[in-house]
């Protein structure tokens, strides 16, 4: 029961921090030194994490798109060549650390939002083309062959059988890409996105413990609450195809 | 004729990457630069037929896997000499402001023939000595084709030749970050994970308190260790004493620590659980004492899995201590950060091309390290 008090109990003081953040100064002012500023002001702080969640809701839904339309690609027979490619440049790709990926989309895109959509979208594909590739191929056989001896076309086998078994995996995919985006869209902040990362670097630059902690607190609820709402989804889902 | 779907894409790729310029010539860092393609260049047009044709050929079917991989080598050491060459012929004598980088048509050949190397190694099925091989040899002619001198006339090469010393040192911080917060992992991580998988009752709260430290950002962590490490070792008798500050690279090692906790951990108790009773019976049958059994039994036959647990907190570190660069930690993020600062890509690229060939080293080296105790354990 604990398990699903705590969230929505955080999910509410992140909602009463975020409406009035200034209420809150009192917790953070022993954080601070020399009368600084408790609260961070400059922007406010909902804005910040509206445009911080949009930033990491479009990258994962592109990379979402995307990854899964591989995925179904390399599993076809015409796509069937490229599947140990595909492999092998996923595991590479997830070797790539993402401060450089995105320190590198900067020449191409620009400083804002531009660069860190681009490798949060890059970084969030390959988990979740993994976990399609997962959940694509690695069905029981007999699953298979109930398909094709009730004679369904590919097209009705892939949109009836394979894509609805795999979205259990398909959303743990989106539950990592979602996570780690959260985290890593505070980087962006450096190449000036509008993210919570502009809280925590205005932290750093001025010494100030207070707005380096309501950042960070801001996107770990953020994380924990994303987390648990896919893995909520990701419970039905089993539940639903009696998977348990 | 059959032809092979994969080549084909890798030749359109770097077809188009023969289009577009290879290189940027800037009359100064910061101006915005012209483009010039590969045929452009003085004695470039060699190597753009020797590239489309490598790529055009290997579209077909019959090609073997070593052949590919040859030609794949072969395109890319073209590609990075003409680059090289291409760059010092570019730059004027004696001009120390102009810079010639890389650019977008240089990077998708690279990509091409990369791409090339990666399916044809697929293909090819290597053995574990070979691959251990391939990789060596992939390093011995990168370092060989680094050191010859041949592409100092690039960008990146003519900033790391104007900060040599600081670049050793600061590569020297990176790997300190890396391997310091790894080792200190598991020194911490490796006896929590044998002591939760003997007190059952301890995993939730213990796994639980190290997933909500991996929640926490890594920009906010780093940036929290600071003032925490400064109190501590401000108030604990001692602290300082012992090289605990909160300036410079301690926070930095931290923070990195913290976050490697949890798949050390994790990965302990896995691999420990994952180790049949049977064995276990059978081990204490056979008069062993507990410890022996942990020692001698469990802990070899867990090792694939802890050595899993390295490869993911090595390459998640090399590339989270870039972030080290931010709050004074050093390391490869000082340039990455300096040069966006500055908007100086090549100081940038700097930063990241070290960083991004090392993931790729310690991911792929310790790839075949896993697969070579798991073959040992099996």
């Amino acid at each position: 029961m604990t398990g699903r008090i705590l969230p929505v109990l955080a999910g509410l003081a992140l909602l009463a921090f975020l409406t009035a953040p200034t209420a809150f100064a009192p917790l953070f002012r022993p954080f601070t030194r020399n009368d600084a500023p408790a609260i961070y002001t400059q922007t406010s702080l909902l804005s910040l994490t509206l445009s911080h969640l949009a930033i990491v809701a479009l990258a994962v839904a592109a990379s979402t798109l995307v990854g899964v339309t591989l995925a179904i690609l390399v599993t076809r027979p015409a796509g069937r060549e490229f599947l140990p490619l595909a492999r092998t440049v996923t595991a590479v790709g997830q070797t790539f650390p993402p401060v450089a990926v995105l320190a590198l989309a900067v020449p191409v895109l620009g400083f804002g939002s531009g660069p860190t959509l681009v490798a949060l979208f890059l970084y969030g594909l390959l988990p979740v083309f993994e976990n399609a590739l997962a959940g694509l191929t690695c069905q029981p056989p007999p699953v298979a062959e109930a398909a094709r001896a009730m004679g369904l076309t590919p097209t009705q086998r892939l949109w009836q059988i394979d894509l609805p078994l795999a979205l259990p995996l398909l959303l743990a995919g989106m539950r990592l890409t979602a996570v780690i985006s959260l985290g890593t869209a505070t980087i962006g902040s450096t190449v000036a996105a509008r993210t919570l990362g502009e809280v925590i670097i205005a932290g750093l630059l001025s010494s100030n413990t207070a707005f380096v902690l309501q950042g960070g607190l801001v996107v770990g609820i953020l994380a924990v609450l994303i987390h648990h709402g896919f893995q909520a989804a990701e419970r039905r889902v089993r539940g639903r195809m009696g998977l348990a | 004729m059959r032809l092979s779907p994969p080549a084909v894409l890798f030749a359109l790729i770097g077809g188009a990457g023969l289009a577009l310029p290879l290189v940027q010539f800037k009359a100064n860092r910061i101006v915005p630069g012209e483009g010039i393609g590969l045929a452009d260049l003085p004695q470039g047009w060699g190597t753009a037929v020797l590239s489309g044709a490598i790529l055009a050929a290997a579209c077909w079917a019959r090609w073997s896997a070593a052949l590919r991989m040859a030609a794949a080598v072969a395109g890319l050491v073209a590609v990075t000499l003409s680059l090289g060459v291409g760059a010092s012929q570019l730059t004027p004598e004696g001009n120390s402001l102009a810079r010639v980088s890389p650019s977008s048509g240089f990077w998708l050949l690279l990509l091409a023939f990369g791409l090339m190397l990666a399916d044809a190694a697929n293909r090819l099925r290597p053995s574990l000595s070979l691959r251990w091989l391939l990789l060596a040899g992939a390093m011995v002619l990168a370092a060989g084709m680094l050191t010859s001198g041949l592409l100092d006339g690039v960008s990146v090469m003519r900033e790391y030749a104007s900060r040599r010393d600081l670049f050793l040192r600061e590569a020297q911080a990176h790997l300190a970050l890396a391997f310091g917060s790894l080792g200190l992992a598991l020194l911490a991580g490796i006896p929590a994970g044998i002591a939760i998988f003997q007190a059952p009752r301890w995993r939730g709260p213990v796994l639980g308190v190290l997933n909500i430290l991996q929640t926490i950002p890594s920009l906010a962590l780093f940036g929290i260790m600071i003032p925490v490490l400064g109190w501590v070792a401000a108030t604990l008798p001692g602290a300082a004493w012992a090289g605990l500050s909160g300036i410079g690279t301690f926070p930095a090692l931290v923070a990195l620590f913290l976050y490697s906790l949890l798949p050390v951990v994790s990965n302990t108790l896995s691999g420990l659980s994952g180790v049949p009773a049977a064995v276990r019976d059978a081990a204490l049958g056979l008069g062993m004492t507990r410890m022996q059994v942990l020692a001698q039994v469990l802990v070899p036959l867990a090792l694939p899995v802890l050595l899993a647990a390295v490869r993911i907190v090595l390459v998640q570190n090399i590339g989270l201590a870039v972030i080290a660069g931010l709050i004074g930690g050093g390391g490869f993020g000082t340039f990455v950060f300096q040069g966006l600062n500055q908007t100086a890509m090549d100081l940038v690229l700097l930063g990241a091309l070290p960083t991004i060939a090392l993931a790729l080293v310690a991911g792929i080296a310790l790839d075949l390290l896993v697969q070579g105790a798991r073959k040992g354990a099996a």
